[in-house]
């Protein structure tokens, strides 16, 4: 059963883990496609439409790698964790009803309309498509943090014969720590976006492509990434402050935090030891965690042996896996704000703009690419493991949860799984950047030959 | 909430009737696009492409029914989807991974370099064969009661090579309705050679069910029941005699018509689903959990009950402005 559980929880992470990193692109691309059409439609500019039509093909893409992906996971629940929905089913089925209902469908049928439309209706419908897509994609994450929120911070409901029935709806949706995550997920998918487009457009520009489209990208990405990173960081430190209010075991693994003390040091590298329930190798800044975690500099922070029951039963998430996700993810957050900070500032020097941008400056945006996926994946695993041993805080466990199927059948679908999204791993990166030189070659990316109904197509038709 | 008599009766029971045609508008939806994609193989490279073209717009949205039906399922009755889906673990990871296959493969083969279009062509090919042939797996074994007995897993087989064909042949008039010319003769050809499969798999099933289960039986083959069932084996019998007949003389002068066998094949669907809800109703398990022992509380499902009600006819008229949109001859997908 011990195996079963393992081995369903590594599956689950790596469906979850795949499937976050393409709804982290699509949430923001929406939006920032919503962008380039609008500022198309107000100045006419073929550059804002060149910009348009190379992204929504990386969004089309993005697009169905999540949706297929995210099927996946909602079959995973019943073939792996049956207990979560016999459990606490009446507050998670409302919520995930609502995402298919008022975002999935919206995104769904609109995309079509977006992607191949634009010849075909009207151009406001075009942008209309294009607003009801990036909405859906909002709603989608909407509705899907309030659920993971309230895995977190569950409130307005009762148990009855071991079953969570729903009190007040309101409390379940503006659960304690919604507010939050959704806004540090929102900006997540923004600067995964912004890096994104920033590392691309700054490879086409090092091949040659130096067209207005990519011109205005790489100004548009860089931008949004240095306004976005520091509200990020502020809003970042507001989702801790909450976690240590409703889940101070979880900080306490963040910084690696034993004994319950004032005058706390930030541990800046440690070897976290479970079993002596100690650190070794510490390095750390005097006073530094008291300050940031209460805004005083000797105030006083629960360790995690506080969460170690009378029995010796471990109520505190395995120290190290989130200790290690929560620096890679400040690690990550820094080189973002840094790099975008000084690329914006190359840019404003002499007014000088994109041609300001040295090559080495390029270089390095090409190499941060993919950094908003690292951190954004970071920063789950940090909430994610630091949760357990709970699958609902205080609630219901994880180990409760699990389907018994036999460990052996779920470690074949898991090496199945995980070959099948290697490969699809590679072929998503590879295709980005096929298609980044192919567009700066020149080449169109389907053909112009007018569309005729009698006209067997020789292009490549489903663009 | 007590208006209409006691919600814990008739709250399951609506949930059942959307969850049920949830799944009968997946099946003809998804049905006929992963039919096109098991068809792939008939189909020359340029013909390839304009099937692609006929369904690219809708896939996706297609798709999006079969996620609604699991929701519901796992929304309404939790118990149930658990019992259901831990039973078919094997053949769900299958069909899930078929499902990533073809979805990606609809960007990748139109993205990825020349050289590699054939293999996302292939990888389009084995995707909607090993959903198509999943789904039919299930459909045998949740029909044989979700046990795992080797004759169960062998008339499973059965049922996921006919709905296999079955797909293959509602794709094979969606492709008469969306081209022209030789493709579309191609296509009649096609549909030609799937009606068996239909017709040898609604025949397998029904002949099957009341078999299995002596409830089933009963509600089949007692006065007066038999006599309000009758119209369902009478109408499939003439629509398939139909179809066969408007077959054998497609394409019409003009293209006229060039609906009607997806319309009949869509039809024959829904009667074979009337039947099926008709005989397993009130189990949501066969033969072991009702639809009322498996239903989440009643102040759960009155919630998403109102949502639905404003949600649900706004998808459906979206739905068929999209399909007005890209309504037509299917003409190259153009981003532009």
């Amino acid at each position: 059963m011990m195996e079963t559980l393992l081995l369903s929880r590594i599956q689950f992470a790596a469906n979850i883990s795949f499937h976050i990193l393409f709804p982290t692109i699509t949430i923001a691309l929406g939006w920032i496609l919503l962008f380039f059409k609008i500022r198309y439609n107000q100045t006419g500019q073929d550059r804002w439409m060149e910009a348009y039509r190379f992204w929504v093909k990386i969004f089309a893409l993005s697009f169905a790698m999540g949706v297929v992906s995210g099927i996946t996971m909602s079959f995973q629940f019943g073939t792996n964790w049956p207990g979560f929905m016999e459990i606490v089913g009446n507050i998670a089925g409302p919520l995930l009803a609502y995402e298919i209902m008022t975002a999935f469908f919206l995104e769904a049928v609109f995309l079509g309309i977006m992607l191949f439309g634009f010849s075909r209706v009207p151009n406001w419908v075009h942008t209309g498509a294009t607003f009801l897509v990036a909405f859906g994609t909002l709603m989608s994450t909407f509705w899907i943090i309030v659920l993971n929120s309230w895995m977190h911070t569950p409130q307005g409901f009762e148990m009855r014969d071991g079953v969570a029935h729903a009190t007040s709806w309101f409390e379940i949706i503006f659960n304690p720590s919604m507010p939050y995550r959704f806004t540090h997920m929102v900006l997540a998918s923004f600067l995964t976006v912004s890096f994104l487009i920033a590392g691309v457009s700054a490879f086409r520009w090092l091949i040659g492509g130096r067209t207005e489209g990519v011109r205005v990208a790489l100004k548009t990405a860089l931008v949004a990434a240095a306004l976005l990173m520091p509200v990020q960081i502020l809003v970042g430190d507001m989702h801790g402050l909450n976690t240590k209010e409703f889940q101070p075991a979880k900080v306490a693994a963040m910084e690696g935090h034993w004994e319950t003390g004032g005058n706390v040091p930030l541990i800046l590298f440690a070897l976290p030891d479970q079993e002596a329930r100690e650190n070794r190798f510490e390095i750390g800044i005097p006073n530094l965690a008291s300050y940031i975690l209460t805004h005083t500099w000797d105030g006083e922070v629960q360790g995690l042996n506080d969460f170690v029951a009378e029995d010796g039963t471990i109520l505190h998430p395995r120290v190290a896996p989130v200790f290690w996700s929560f620096r890679v993810m400040i690690g990550t957050g820094i080189a973002m704000l840094l790099l975008s900070w000084t690329a914006c500032f190359m840019m404003m020097r002499r007014k000088r703009g994109v041609e300001g941008l040295p090559k080495p400056m390029l270089y390095a945006l090409v190499g941060m690419s993919f950094s908003g996926w690292i951190a954004t994946l970071a920063g789950w695993y940090t909430t994610e493991i630091g949760r357990q041993p709970w699958l609902v805080q205080g609630v219901m466990t994880t180990a409760e949860a699990v389907a018994d199927v036999p460990a052996p059948m779920v470690l074949g679908t898991l090496i199945a799984y995980l070959v099948v999204y290697a490969l699809l791993l590679s072929a998503y990166i590879y295709v980005i950047f096929y298609l980044a030189r192919k567009m700066s070659r020149g080449e169109e990316i389907g053909t112009r030959v007018a569309p005729s109904p009698k006209a067997v197509p020789k292009a490549l038709p489903a663009e | 909430m007590n208006t209409f008599g006691d919600p814990t009766i008739w709250l399951p029971f609506v949930f059942a009737g959307l969850m049920g045609v949830s799944i009968l508008i997946y099946v003809v939806l998804d049905g006929f696009d992963l039919g096109v994609g098991v068809l792939f193989p008939f189909a020359d490279e340029d013909e390839k492409d304009r099937m692609i073209a006929s369904i690219g717009p809708f896939w996706d949205a297609n798709e999006t029914w079969l996620v609604l039906a699991v929701g519901l399922l796992l929304v309404a009755f939790p118990v149930a989807h658990g019992a259901i889906l831990t039973a078919l673990y094997l053949p769900v990871a299958i069909m899930l991974v078929g499902l990533i296959m073809r979805g990606v493969a609809f960007e990748f083969r139109a993205k990825a370099p020349a050289p590699h279009k054939r293999l996302w062509n292939n990888t389009f090919f084995a995707g909607s064969l090993m959903t198509s042939l999943s789904q039919g797996f299930m459909l045998g074994m949740y029909i044989m009661g979700l046990e795992w007995t080797l004759a169960n897993a062998a008339f499973s087989l059965l049922t996921a090579v006919f709905l296999t064909v079955g797909y293959s042949f509602i794709g094979a008039t969606w492709v008469i309705h969306k081209t022209d010319e030789y493709l579309q003769r191609k296509a009649v050809d096609w549909a030609k050679g799937g009606i068996w499969g239909l017709v040898l798999g609604i025949g397998l099933i029904s002949a099957a069910t009341p078999l299995v289960s002596a409830r089933i039986f009963d509600k089949w083959f007692s006065w007066p029941e038999a006599l309000y069932l009758s119209p369902l084996p009478i109408l499939s019998a003439v629509l398939v005699v139909w179809l066969w007949w408007m077959l054998r003389r497609m394409p019409f002068a003009a293209d006229r018509w060039s609906w009607l066998p997806f319309a009949a094949a869509s039809s024959l669907w829904v009667l074979a689903f009337i039947g099926m809800a008709y005989s397993f109703y009130p189990y949501v398990v066969p033969e072991q959990l009702t639809i009322y022992e498996s239903a989440s509380a009643p102040e759960s499902l009155f919630i998403i009950l109102i949502g639905t009600c404003f949600v649900l006819p706004t998808i459906l008229a979206y739905t068929v402005l999209a399909y007005t949109v890209f309504r037509g001859k299917a003409t190259e997908l153009r981003y532009d």
